[in-house]
Order: structure tokens, then C-alpha cells, then sequence
């Protein structure tokens, strides 16, 4: 188990960057903490995978150190890191039985066979794969599979971190809810510093402590799920997690709240003074979750046009526009939905303030 | 139920018919047909029945053609096989200038035609003119792949080797840059040494295309005839006289069909066997099926 800290962390594939815009990975400062569970979320090629193999040493970083509990492990090879980790197609000796498998990591790093023996039985009692021990690994399910790559990293009594690699990828969808739950029982009873990669917002918002948002080679946003759904510190952040996304219109600011196309919108006096502190271009950003559409008016609430509805299982998306600007509202179930034209609330605990992309408050 | 049939699906795949019945069935009946007949002149035939099969195997020139051929195809597969390994896993696994220069190197002796190859080392090996063979000879080694049989086998598995390791390692290499990164990252993870990379991942990930290999070393050096035929004729004596060489002197040089055809079945016979067994042998070792 350990904490891992990145210092001015920084990664390029190219052999002369020119500039900033060339680093897979910009400079960064993060800390995992011993024990957390964390999701690495963002879109293919914002620099999961990178971030992912720099911690385990299967990449050297081009610049800045990565520490273990305060020790400096940044040259040291992958062997020697305690570092396990799950990739994405499941990687398995197909010529071994899972126990061989399992048994592995152990016996390159010289184990006792009895202390062998008694680990792997302990892990593949834990990961469900007792039955299969003495069966050839070449012929198991996708989910077994992927349970030995896990399990391979289990075994190892003097493992830092578990790194995930998205995967869950090549897993049937009903196999999937088991597996997450499998993991979480895991981590709970194993206390180890998880970091799962995926750019399944729902895989990262139902397994982790707290998400870390990436994009373009930046973290964005670090917290948990529930700060990034109600206060998204990033208009990214805002777009990519929650299904629909963050609404975002663009305002100008006025003495007790913001204006949109006409239409003004609360906002608390301190959000006020901090965005005229901030400068830039304001948007609001409010969820589709956090509005309401109401058949009468009240409290000036602005008239929409309602443009479309999209009957979602248990729930309604009605796409309305207020003024110019294209807006989704999340209609409940029991919401008898308005014909045409209706009424948009907001709601101002949850409508957030943007500076340039930026949150303000 | 009222079924119809409609024969005139059979249509489709009489010109697959055809060409495999003129490719490969009717030759070789035409084969069968000379193995069991006696024949002098058009219209003068007997029937002999498995007469010469009886004789064609007591032969001993043919045991000890046969027995060299399995020497052969054995060394063969001995050297060849490893060798063709160990050039891959030393070959690039990156793609760029210094793979495609590797390859195209490779490649040089699978693209000359074969009675070439067997002059290229005639000269190559002559003890007044080739550079090998006056450099061996002037360093004190008599050698003359002429006079002495062990010469000539030298010179012959020489080529050989030569000529064909080099399909083994693209067939290799072919399988090696098929196996994902992650098989080595989780390998590096797991602290597997060199050795047990090779052995649990790149040796398993190379089974299919090392079975092709193998059997097509197999096939390929059981019936080899235009390099030694141009290189030595089967000689000095009879010492590198193989399986196929022996069959043209019998068929073409004393003209004695029957024989000739009933050893060419035999021939065929043998072949496909071992082809089969190794191919059973390779898909399953390692892997835990018995069947």
C-alpha cells in the first residue's frame, strides 16, 4: 500500500517537442491517496493510459518524479515497483493452468512453493476461480480471464497499487455489474490504493471515491461524483459527465444576476463580485437535472418553445429553446409534459457561474 | 412436407471440380493406374496387380534413398527451425528503416529461382575458384564437395539452410509482431525473466505459424530435388541421392514406369503422414487437450 505523488509530472512521445501543445501529459501535481479508489476518466487519447503506465513504470516520464510514500521511484523498473496491473484485453500464459498463472509473479520472485500454494488458494478463493485452478487458462470466459489478470496482481503480498486499464471493455454488459461489485468487495477488504481508467462515466461514478476527470493531458477536475455533478470546476467536466450533459448559456453579468438573451438569472451576490473579479466571457452552466418546466408562469419565469421530447425508459429529455440558445430539460416520469410552450425554473442552489470555461461559483 | 430439390446448385461448384479433378485427381489416378500395370508399348499392357509395390520395396537403393531423406528432412527441421526462431527474436520489433532492411535482406535467397541456387553454390564452393571453398582449402581443410560425401552433405544442408531458414524467420517474426504490447508490459509486471518470456508468450503466440513452418520444411525438403540435382547429381556415389532423385533415374533414366508409379505413391504416402502427425503433434502439445 502506499501514496503516490506526482512532482511536476510530464510526458512526451516526441523526440523534440516544440511546445506544450506536443506533451501527451502536461506538467502536473497529483496525489493518490494510500487506500483511495480513484477513476481516471476522459475521453480516448487525453493521457489515462500514459498517466496509467508512468505509475507503473512501463514509461519513464519525460520530466518531474513520482514518489511511493516519499521515496523517489521514478527510474526504477516496473519489477521493482509493486505496481500491479489490469489491462484491457485480458493478458493471460496460455499454456499454464490458472493456478501456473496465478502462481507466476510468485515464482519469478522466488517464493516458497508452500506459501505459493497457500496465496494463490486464498486469491482464487476471493476471485470465485477455486473450481478452475487446475484447469488450462486458454479456454476460460473473457470474465475469468480478465479475473486471472486481476488475480495476478493480488497475489503479490507487497503490492502498492492496482492499476485498471479500462477493463471491463471486452466484458459482457451483465458480467460487468459483478465484476465492479467483485472489485469494490476488494478494495474494501483489502484496503488497497485502486486507479481504474475508463472513459465510462457510469464505470467511474459507480466504483470510485473520487474521480479524476482528464483532458487534453490535464486534470481538470478532482473529486467525488457528486462534486462533479453538481459543481463541474471545468465546462469539460460539465459536458462529459452526466447523460445529457451540462447546459451552458452564454450571459452578461448585471448588479443581482445574469442576463441571458433578455432574460435574467439569480445568482447569489458573492458569485457576482467573484465573476466580475474573474473577467472573461460568462456562461451559466445548469443541468438538465437542476431545471424544471412548470405549464404557468411564475416568479418570471421565462416562456420556451418546446422542440422536442425523447420518452428515455423512466424518464423524459425535452429539448426547449430559450430565446436563441438550444437547452435539455430532464422531465420526471409522473410530469404530464407540456405541449409547445412552457415555463423554465431554475434552480439557484444548483445554477453555476463560468468565466471562460472556468467556474466561478 | 413436400420437399423440392433443385440439383442445379451443383453447378456452382462444378468449376471447382474441374480444376482439382485436372490439378490433382486425374494425375494421380493416372499414377495408380500406371502402379499396377505392366506396360511395353501403346496397346501392349498387362495387369500386374501390387507387383511392383512388392519389388519397388525391396529395393534396397530405395531403403537407403529413404533413410538419407529422413536424415535430410530431420536436420532439416533441427537446424532450421531453431534458427529461423532466433533470427526473429533478433529482428526489430519496432516497425521502421531498421526492420524493412532486415526483411528485405531475409528475403534475397527465397527470391532466386531454384536450379540458380544450386549453381550459385557449385561456384560458390569449387575448391580453385570459390570463395568458400578455396578459403577452406587454403586454410589447410581439404574440401571437394565432388570427391567426398561428407562435403557434399555439408555443402547441400549448407544451401539448404541457407535458402530456406529465412521463411522460417518471416513466419516467426509474423507471429511475434502479432502479440500485443500489454502480453509484455503484464509480463514486466509480473517480473517474468527473458527466458520466461519467450518460453510462456512468444513461443505459445508462435504455435500456428511455427506448425506452417515446420510443415512446409517438412514437405519442401522430403521432396527437394533441383539443388542437389544441379549442385551434386546425387553423388559422389550415391551419397546425397535423394527420395526424388532416385525416382526421375527410375522414371526418366531406365524409363520403368510401373515402378517409378508405385513409388511415387508410396512417396505421397509417406508425406502425408508425417504431415499429419506433426500437425496433430503441434496443436496440441502444451495446450492440455488429449483427444
Amino acid at each position: 500500500m502506499a501514496r503516490i505523488e506526482f512532482k511536476q509530472l510530464a510526458h512526451t512521445y516526441r523526440a523534440d517537442p516544440r511546445g506544450l501543445e506536443d506533451y501527451a501529459l502536461k506538467p502536473m501535481n497529483q496525489v493518490w491517496r494510500d487506500g483511495g479508489a480513484y477513476a481516471l476518466l476522459g475521453p480516448s487519447g487525453c493521457g489515462k493510459t500514459t498517466l496509467l503506465n508512468i505509475i507503473s513504470g512501463l514509461l519513464q516520464p519525460t520530466a518531474g518524479r513520482v514518489y511511493f510514500d516519499g521515496v523517489d521511484v521514478t527510474e526504477r523498473p516496473t519489477a521493482q515497483r509493486n505496481i500491479a496491473q489490469v489491462f484491457q484485453f485480458p493478458v493471460i500464459y496460455d499454456t499454464m493452468t490458472v493456478f501456473d498463472n496465478l502462481a507466476f509473479p510468485l515464482r519469478n520472485r522466488r517464493v516458497p512453493e508452500p506459501e505459493v500454494k497457500r496465496t494463490v488458494e486464498r486469491v482464487a478463493e476471493m476471485l470465485e476461480l477455486g473450481a478452475e485452478l487446475r484447469r488450462r487458462a486458454r479456454g476460460l470466459s473473457a470474465d475469468a480471464k480478465q479475473k486471472i489478470s486481476l488475480g495476478r496482481g493480488l497475489v503479490r503480498s507487497d503490492v502498492a497499487a492496482i492499476l485498471f486499464d479500462e477493463p471491463l471493455t471486452v466484458i459482457d454488459p451483465h458480467l460487468k455489474w459483478t465484476l465492479r461489485r467483485k472489485l469494490k468487495q476488494i478494495h474494501q477488504s483489502l484496503g488497497l490504493t485502486l486507479i481504474y481508467v475508463t472513459h465510462d462515466q457510469t464505470e467511474a461514478l459507480t466504483f470510485a471515491d473520487e474521480v479524476v476527470v482528464m483532458h487534453d493531458g490535464r486534470v481538470l477536475q478532482s473529486g467525488t461524483p457528486q462534486e462533479l455533478f453538481e459543481a463541474p470546476a471545468h465546462k469539460f467536466v460539465g459536458h462529459f459527465v452526466g447523460s445529457p450533459g451540462m447546459n451552458f448559456l452564454p450571459c452578461v453579468l448585471e448588479a443581482d444576476g445574469a442576463r441571458v438573451d433578455g432574460v435574467r438569472i439569480a445568482l447569489p451576490p458573492d458569485v457576482v463580485a467573484k465573476g466580475r473579479r474573474a473577467g472573461g466571457r460568462f456562461e451559466i452552466g445548469v443541468r438538465p437535472e437542476a431545471l424544471r418546466l412548470e405549464a404557468e408562469p411564475r416568479n418570471g419565469a421565462p416562456r420556451v418553445r418546446i422542440e422536442a421530447l425523447a420518452e428515455l425508459g423512466h424518464y423524459r429529455i425535452a429539448a426547449v429553446r430559450l430565446g436563441t440558445h438550444p437547452l435539455k430539460v430532464k422531465l420526471p416520469e409522473e410530469q404530464e409534459p407540456p405541449r409547445d410552450a412552457a415555463y423554465l425554473c431554475f434552480t439557484p442552489a444548483l445554477t453555476r457561474l463560468y468565466a471562460d470555461g472556468v467556474l466561478v461559483g | 412436407m413436400n420437399k423440392t430439390y433443385d440439383n442445379r446448385a451443383w453447378f456452382l461448384v462444378l468449376p471447382v471440380f474441374l480444376v482439382v479433378a485436372f490439378s490433382a485427381i486425374i494425375p494421380l489416378v493416372t499414377v495408380v493406374n500406371y502402379s499396377v500395370q505392366d506396360i511395353f508399348g501403346p496397346g501392349e499392357r498387362y495387369f500386374v496387380g501390387l507387383e511392383w509395390f512388392r519389388e519397388v520395396l525391396r529395393d534396397t537403393r530405395l531403403h537407403e534413398a529413404l533413410w538419407r531423406q529422413f536424415l535430410f528432412s530431420g536436420l532439416v527441421l533441427l537446424i532450421e527451425i531453431p534458427l529461423g526462431v532466433a533470427i526473429a527474436l533478433m529482428m526489430p520489433r519496432r516497425s521502421g528503416w531498421a526492420a524493412s532492411l532486415a526483411l528485405v535482406l531475409l528475403a534475397l535467397p527465397l527470391l532466386i529461382p531454384w536450379n540458380v541456387i544450386g549453381t550459385i553454390w557449385i561456384i560458390f564452393t569449387r575448391p580453385d575458384i570459390g570463395l568458400l571453398g578455396y578459403a577452406v582449402n587454403s586454410a589447410g581443410i581439404p574440401f571437394d564437395h565432388t570427391a567426398a560425401p561428407l562435403d557434399a552433405w555439408i555443402t547441400v544442408m549448407l544451401m539448404e539452410v541457407w535458402h530456406w531458414t529465412p521463411l522460417v524467420a518471416l513466419l516467426a517474426y509474423a507471429g511475434l509482431r502479432a502479440i500485443p504490447e500489454a502480453y509484455y508490459q503484464a509480463a514486466r509486471i509480473d517480473g517474468a525473466s527473458d527466458w520466461a518470456v519467450f518460453r510462456y508468450i512468444q513461443l505459445p503466440k508462435m504455435r500456428g505459424v511455427l506448425t506452417i513452418a515446420v510443415l512446409l520444411r517438412f514437405m519442401d525438403s522430403f521432396l527437394i530435388y533441383a539443388e542437389p540435382f544441379v549442385l551434386t547429381g546425387g553423388g559422389p556415389g550415391n551419397s546425397t541421392t535423394f527420395l526424388s532423385i532416385h525416382l526421375v533415374k527410375i522414371a526418366v533414366g531406365q524409363f520403368d514406369l510401373g515402378p517409378a508409379a508405385a513409388f511415387s505413391i508410396i512417396y505421397f504416402l509417406i508425406v502425408l503422414l508425417f504431415s499429419w502427425v506433426f500437425y496433430q503433434v503441434l496443436q496440441r502439445v502444451g495446450t492440455g487437450d488429449r483427444r
